[in-house]
C-alpha cells in the first residue's frame, strides 16, 4: 500500500489554477522530495491532502484513507509542518507543544523533551518572541512528537541555519529508519538530492517528472549562454538550444573539452557557463 | 474540551477587563443613587419633559425616583451597550481569528473535526458571556447592598436575563458571520451591535417604527417594559432567538466545508 496515492486530484480557486489532475504516489517508508518553483502547486497539493481545502475533483488516499471522508483518521496518523507556522499569541513554547499533544489525546512529553533538547529550543519563551526559524523548530516538535506514520513537511528548512538543517535531517532520517514515510516539499534541489530516495517535480499544477533521485543525479548538465556568433549546433550533448539575435543559450551534457574547443573557434564576445536551474535540469533530463 | 480550555485561557484577560469595566460603571451609578435621590423629584420632571430624548431612553415610563427605575435606565444602558459590544467582538472573532492570526493551519491539521472545533468555540463564546454577566451582576449586587436600599430583585434579575439573551443573540449572529470572513471583522460586529441599539432608539421615539422592535435585540431589553410586565416580551425574544439560531446554523454549514486560507 502507498502512503500517498492521488487520482486526478484537481483543485481550482475560482478561475485560477491550483493543481490539475495530479497523479502522485508515494510508497510507504519512502523519503520523498516534492520539488517545484513558488506557486507551482506544492502547498495546494499538501493542503488538499490534509483536508484544509477540499478537492474540486478527483480523489486521494493517505495511508489508505480517503482524504475527504476519513480526514480525522488521516490527521491522527500524520505529522504536518506548514511552511509558515504561527501560534496563538501569548502562549509559551511548552504550552504550544502540550496543546498539540492534547489535541491528539496523547502524552508525548518524553519525545518532545528529547526533540527540544536536540533542536535547542527554549521552552519557557513566549511564542511571540520567536524568530521564523525558532517557530519552525517548535513546529517540527509538534509534527514529530507523536511519532506519526507519515510526515508531511512544507518547505521545512526555510529559516533554519545550516547546523539546524543538518540536525533536522538527522531526525527525519531516524524517523524514516523507524518506518515513517517522509514527504517534503522544497525548491532547493541539493536538499532533495542529498536526502531523498524519490523525487517529483511539479510545475503549473502538474507533475512533470517523477523518478528516483539516483537517476536524476546522473544529469550533469551545464547551462551555457554565449554572446556572438555561435556555430556549434551539431555538437554532441546540446539540448534546449535557444537563439535570440546575437545571443544563444543551451544546455550541455557531455565532454566539457569538446564544448570548450567549439567555443574557442567561435567569434564570441562573452560566455557564461552556470549550473542550470532546477527546472532546466528536469526538463533536460526528460528530453535527453 | 481542549479547544474550549484554550479559548477561555486566551480570552481571560479580555473577559476580566470588560466585566470589571461594565461592572464597576454599573456599581458607580448605583453608589451615586443615594445622593441623587433627594434631588430626584426635580430631575424626574426635567427628564420626563424632554420629548423624544425621554422616549428614546424609555424614561417617560420609568420613575427615576425609585432605585429600580434608575437602575433600569443607567445600569441597563451600560450593560446593554458594553455587553453587546463584548458579545459582538467575542462572537465575530471566534472562528475568524484562526485564519486572521494564521493559526488555523496548525489547529486544523490535528485530528479534530471541523464540527468539533465549531462546537467548542461556540460553547466557549457563550461561557464567556455568562461569566461576564455573572461578574456584572455580582458588582451590581454588592453596590446595592452597600447603599442599603430596597430594590425589586426579581425585576433586576429579569433585566439582567434580558441582556444575557441579547448578548447570546448578537454573539450567535456574529458567530455565523465569523465563519464567512477570514480577516478582521471586528468592525462588522461592533457595527451590528451599534445599529441594533440605534434602531431601538428610533423604535422608542416613533410609534410608527414600533415594528422595528422585532428586528433589534434591544427590543426585549427595555427596562420600562420589564418592570411593567414583570417579564420579558416574548414576541420580541422569539424572533431574536430565531436570528441567533440562523447565525449559528450558518456558521456550522459554512465552516465545516470552508477552504482554510494559508
Amino acid at each position: 500500500m502507498n502512503a500517498i496515492e492521488t487520482d486526478k486530484l484537481t483543485k481550482t480557486y475560482g478561475s485560477s489554477r491550483g493543481i490539475t489532475e495530479l497523479e502522485l504516489s508515494v510508497a510507504k517508508g519512502d523519503f520523498f522530495g516534492f520539488i517545484g518553483p513558488n506557486g507551482a502547486g506544492k502547498s495546494t497539493t499538501i493542503r488538499t491532502l490534509l483536508g484544509l481545502i477540499s478537492p474540486t475533483s478527483g480523489s486521494a488516499k493517505v495511508l489508505g484513507c480517503d482524504i475527504v471522508s476519513q480526514k480525522n483518521e488521516i490527521l491522527g496518523r500524520v505529522g504536518y509542518l506548514p511552511s509558515e507556522i504561527n501560534f496563538a499569541s501569548g502562549m509559551k513554547v511548552k504550552d504550544v507543544i502540550k496543546y498539540s499533544a492534547d489535541l491528539r489525546h496523547k502524552n508525548c512529553r518524553e519525545k518532545s523533551g528529547v526533540l527540544c533538547e536536540r533542536l535547542g529550543i527554549d521552552t519557557g519563551k513566549k511564542v511571540d518572541d520567536l524568530s521564523l526559524g525558532n517557530r519552525k523548530k517548535v513546529g517540527i516538535v509538534c509534527a514529530i512528537q507523536h511519532e506519526p506514520e507519515l510526515l508531511i513537511l512544507d518547505e521545512p528548512t526555510s529559516g533554519l541555519d545550516p547546523l539546524m538543517q543538518r540536525e533536522f535531517f538527522d531526525i527525519l532520517t531516524e524517523q524514516n529508519k523507524k518506518g515513517a514515510t517522509i514527504f517534503f516539499s522544497s525548491h532547493i534541489l541539493s536538499e532533495v538530492q542529498s536526502h531523498c530516495n524519490t523525487a517529483a517535480f511539479i510545475r503549473d499544477g502538474r507533475i512533470i517528472v517523477y523518478d528516483s533521485v539516483c537517476k536524476l543525479e546522473e544529469t550533469g548538465a551545464k547551462k551555457v549562454e554565449v554572446v556572438g556568433t555561435f556555430e556549434g549546433g551539431d555538437l554532441k550533448g546540446i539540448s534546449d538550444l535557444k537563439n535570440d539575435g546575437n545571443s544563444t543559450s543551451f544546455l550541455f551534457k557531455g565532454d566539457i573539452r569538446e564544448l570548450l574547443k567549439t567555443l574557442a573557434d567561435c567569434k564570441l564576445q562573452n560566455v557564461n557557463i552556470t549550473e542550470p536551474t532546477l527546472e532546466e535540469i528536469f526538463m533536460n533530463y526528460y528530453e535527453a | 474540551m481542549v479547544i474550549f480550555r484554550q479559548e477561555i485561557r486566551q480570552q481571560r484577560l479580555s473577559l476580566i477587563i470588560w466585566s470589571l469595566s461594565i461592572g464597576l460603571l454599573v456599581a458607580v451609578c448605583v453608589l451615586m443613587y443615594p445622593d441623587m435621590k433627594s434631588e430626584m423629584d426635580g430631575v424626574n420632571d426635567i427628564f420626563s419633559s424632554m420629548g423624544n430624548f425621554t422616549a428614546a431612553f424609555g424614561m417617560d415610563q420609568l420613575n427615576f425616583g425609585t432605585l429600580i427605575g434608575f437602575y433600569a435606565v443607567e445600569g441597563g444602558n451600560i450593560l446593554g451597550i458594553g455587553g453587546a459590544f463584548f458579545a459582538a467582538i467575542t462572537g465575530i472573532s471566534a472562528l475568524m481569528k484562526e485564519e486572521r492570526d494564521r493559526t488555523a493551519e496548525f489547529l486544523m491539521t490535528h485530528p479534530v473535526s471541523r464540527r468539533r472545533v465549531i462546537t467548542e468555540k461556540l460553547v466557549s463564546t457563550f461561557t464567556l458571556i455568562i461569566l461576564l454577566n455573572a461578574i456584572v451582576l455580582a458588582c451590581s449586587w454588592i453596590s446595592v447592598v452597600m447603599i442599603n436600599e430596597e430594590i425589586e430583585w426579581k425585576e433586576v434579575l429579569l433585566i439582567h436575563l434580558a441582556f444575557l439573551i441579547l448578548q447570546f443573540e448578537i454573539a450567535g449572529i456574529c458567530f455565523g458571520i465569523s465563519a464567512f470572513i477570514s480577516r478582521s471583522g471586528i468592525g462588522i460586529g461592533i457595527g451590528i451591535a451599534a445599529v441594533m441599539y440605534f434602531i431601538n432608539l428610533v423604535a422608542n421615539i416613533s410609534e410608527d417604527a414600533k415594528v422595528l422592535k422585532y428586528i433589534t435585540a434591544f427590543g426585549y431589553t427595555e427596562g420600562a417594559d420589564i418592570i411593567h410586565d414583570h417579564g420579558l416580551k416574548m414576541e420580541y425574544v422569539i424572533p431574536g432567538m430565531v436570528f441567533m439560531l440562523i447565525g449559528i446554523v450558518a456558521g456550522y454549514v459554512k465552516y465545516s466545508r470552508k477552504d482554510i486560507r494559508a
